[in-house]
């Protein structure tokens, strides 16, 4: 599957909407800039990218038919001015008014300052509120989260996010791929390589190049070690937020361990900067190749030890199922990537429906499961761990002879990519002139993760909310850049 | 039956964490600094860490602290939940505007005295965020800051370094 880009009118950009209202395709990014708009939706084998012109300042609003677009559509307006006409909800969501210009990247004006923000009510016999955030209890990201809550029980959340803006992508604009890359690979620290081989593969694409078969191979080995990083940290994090440290310690030395190997393969524990487009910055040496080797035989004998003792303990399994059910049909109108959709039914990977090198000549399975609690959510990180090992040997084993790099040239052109992170699919998309970047769209699979957990957490306990969360590990840096 | 074997790997098996990190070249931290704080607060500090915009990268090694091999708990120093409790504030990320007023009132909701620590290069001034519409800077720029710990991210080992040093 590759992305094809298609100029549309008003009725073509309304049909590319009824699409993704009924069902017929999936949405994958939205974002403007000075008087355009693109959609990109996936499906049917194809990936398309609609540009809709909006000399007026205005479109139709894809969030008024197809909710999982609305934060998508408030961002990019808040971004570029530019008004999605039926929007149900016109308020802002990156522009707390703290900047000094409102649309940044469209015709910027003067702040008017900061306004009062009204949280969606709700309404019944003794309700109460909570606001929690943005600095939160543990070492996490910002963000507030609006509860409502009848007694003990959640009746509604709302989060409110845009805390952790940077202007990443107004940063990008301007600057040469290099400095382009550091900072994709900073959209989100823990999709590090995902952000940057989604970076490099839409430049590529953009550039009509293609890197060496080795750059390909090894770019896949960071981003499977990435993977084994965060579902390790994760599935010790979930069970500690239900109050079972023994699991957090041991899957905390497995994590430390995966870092230690990455440091010792690429010179970075979490391999920031080791991935440009063109190729990879550094090759992997024996010695690297041997702590690799190393790391999977540590893991395949310590992990086992540890998933029995998640499967064995019925007081940790007491507070994991049933615990923040996310229904099948929500994951797959949302499109949710990764652990989310697959603990709900939803079984896209990336990595086989854009077949990427070298994915396509690698043998791996993306499991799912239906009931889409905690606990699914658990074991799909359980399973993706066993595959990400296999993967990673067969990467070592098979690893291609060739260089790791080849010269970029000066292009013009535009180009999208898709990649699996461990959270799910990460989109990107690059206008790119005389070598530098034009325009730079990023889109975190959190954007439909996020409102997944304002329904995941309806009917729960508060109590529950820390849990909840966890199992989602929705990133905050990656949806607000 | 992997919960007993593991408890006694755990009891009988050699310890996993390592020696503290010993030379401090690469901190810049006044003697004025780790004397005061010995001083007021004995050998034990309380951390409440701030992301005021950072990209998760420093968040993730600030809670590798935690794990076996860093075992921060063991100098005394502990992430606590509230500001009312902490003796320092551990910031991290460019300072976004979005964040500046979160980050003032959570100094302000700190009772004195009380020291601020800088992490990874963005809240030091030095990242990938310079510049823009959306950022302050460096944590400097809002808050008075007492100790700098450099990285993109700073390791755990940079990270215990330093904050070791406020009680050495």
């Amino acid at each position: 599957m590759t992305w094809s880009a298609l100029k549309v009118d008003a009725e073509g950009w309304r049909d590319a909407i009824e699409a993704l209202a009924d069902g017929r395709r999936t949405l994958v990014g939205l974002w403007g800039e000075p008087g355009v708009v693109h959609m990109a939706t996936s499906g049917g084998g194809e990936g398309v990218i609609v540009e809709l012109a909006c000399p007026s300042g205005a479109f139709p609003s894809v969030g008024a038919r197809h909710a999982p677009a609305i934060r998508l559509e408030r961002a990019l307006a808040d971004l570029t001015g530019l008004v999605p006409e039926g929007a149900a909800d016109a308020r802002p969501w990156l522009d707390h008014g703290r900047w000094s210009v409102r649309h940044p990247l469209g015709a910027a004006e003067p702040s008017s300052g900061p306004a009062p923000y009204a949280f969606l009510p709700a309404e019944g016999e003794s309700l109460h509120q909570i606001p929690v955030g943005p600095v939160h209890a543990g070492v996490i990201e910002p963000g507030h989260f609006r509860f409502t809550a009848a007694g003990e029980t959640v009746v509604r959340l709302e989060a409110r996010l845009g805390y952790a803006h940077r202007g990443l992508e107004g940063l990008m604009a301007g600057v040469d791929l290099g400095r382009a890359a550091t900072l994709a690979g900073r959209a989100s620290g823990d999709s590090t390589v995902a952000y940057q081989i989604a970076f490099a593969r839409a430049a590529e694409a953009a550039l009509g190049i293609d890197p060496p078969q080795r750059a390909h191979w090894l770019r896949a080995l960071m981003a499977e070690l990435e993977r084994l990083a965060n579902h390790l940290g994760d599935i010790g994090a979930i069970c500690n937020d239900a109050a079972f440290v023994l699991m957090h310690a041991h899957c905390g030395v497995l994590r430390e361990q995966v870092l230690r190997a990455a440091d010792a393969a690429f010179g970075h524990r979490l391999m920031m900067d080791r991935i440009a487009p063109g190729g990879v910055a550094v090759d992997l040496e024996p010695a690297g190749e041997a702590a690799i080797r190393r790391l999977v035989g540590l893991i395949r004998a310590r992990f086992p030890l540890i998933v029995d003792l998640y499967d064995d303990t019925a007081s940790l399994q007491d507070r994991t199922v049933g615990t923040g059910i996310v229904r099948p049909e929500l994951a797959a109108r949302f499109g949710a990537g990764g652990h989310v959709g697959r603990a709900s039914g939803r079984g896209f990977d990336a990595r086989k429906a854009f077949c990427y090198p070298p994915y396509d000549s690698l043998a791996f399975d993306t499991p799912t499961r239906e009931e889409g609690d905690v606990n699914a959510r658990v074991w799909i990180r359980i399973e993706e761990v066993r595959q990400s090992l296999g993967l990673v040997e067969q990467i070592l084993d098979r690893l291609p002879a060739s260089p790791t790099h080849m010269a970029v040239p000066m292009g013009r052109g535009e180009g999208a990519a898709l990649v699996e992170g461990f959270r799910g699919d990460v989109f990107v998309w690059v206008g790119l002139a005389a070598g530098r970047v034009e325009r730079a769209a990023l889109r975190d699979p959190s954007w439909f993760q996020w409102p997944l957990l304002e329904a995941a957490i309806e009917g729960n306990i508060v109590a529950d909310f820390p849990l909840c969360n966890k199992s989602f590990n929705c990133s905050y840096a990656g949806v607000d850049l | 039956m992997s919960m007993l074997r593991l408890l006694a790997e755990g009891l009988l098996g050699p310890a996993l964490t390592e020696a503290p990190p010993s030379s401090g070249e690469l901190i810049e931290l006044g003697a004025e600094l780790a004397m005061a704080a010995r001083r007021r607060l004995g050998r034990s500090l309380s951390i409440r860490q701030v992301d005021a915009g950072s990209c998760n990268g420093c968040e993730l090694e600030i809670q590798a602290l935690g794990n076996a091999y860093y075992d921060l708990e063991r100098f005394g120093l502990r992430f606590v939940a509230s500001p009312r409790h902490a003796d320092v504030l551990l910031v991290t990320g460019p300072v976004t505007f979005n964040m500046q007023e979160a980050l003032e009132r959570t100094y302000a909701a700190t009772p004195a005295p009380k020291w601020v620590v800088a992490a990874g290069a963005c809240a030091i001034g030095s990242g990938p965020f310079t510049g823009g519409y959306a950022c302050v800077g460096a944590v400097s720029n809002v808050l008075p800051v007492d100790l700098r710990i450099p990285g993109c991210p700073p390791t755990p080992t940079l990270l215990l370094l330093g904050l070791v040093s406020l009680l050495a």
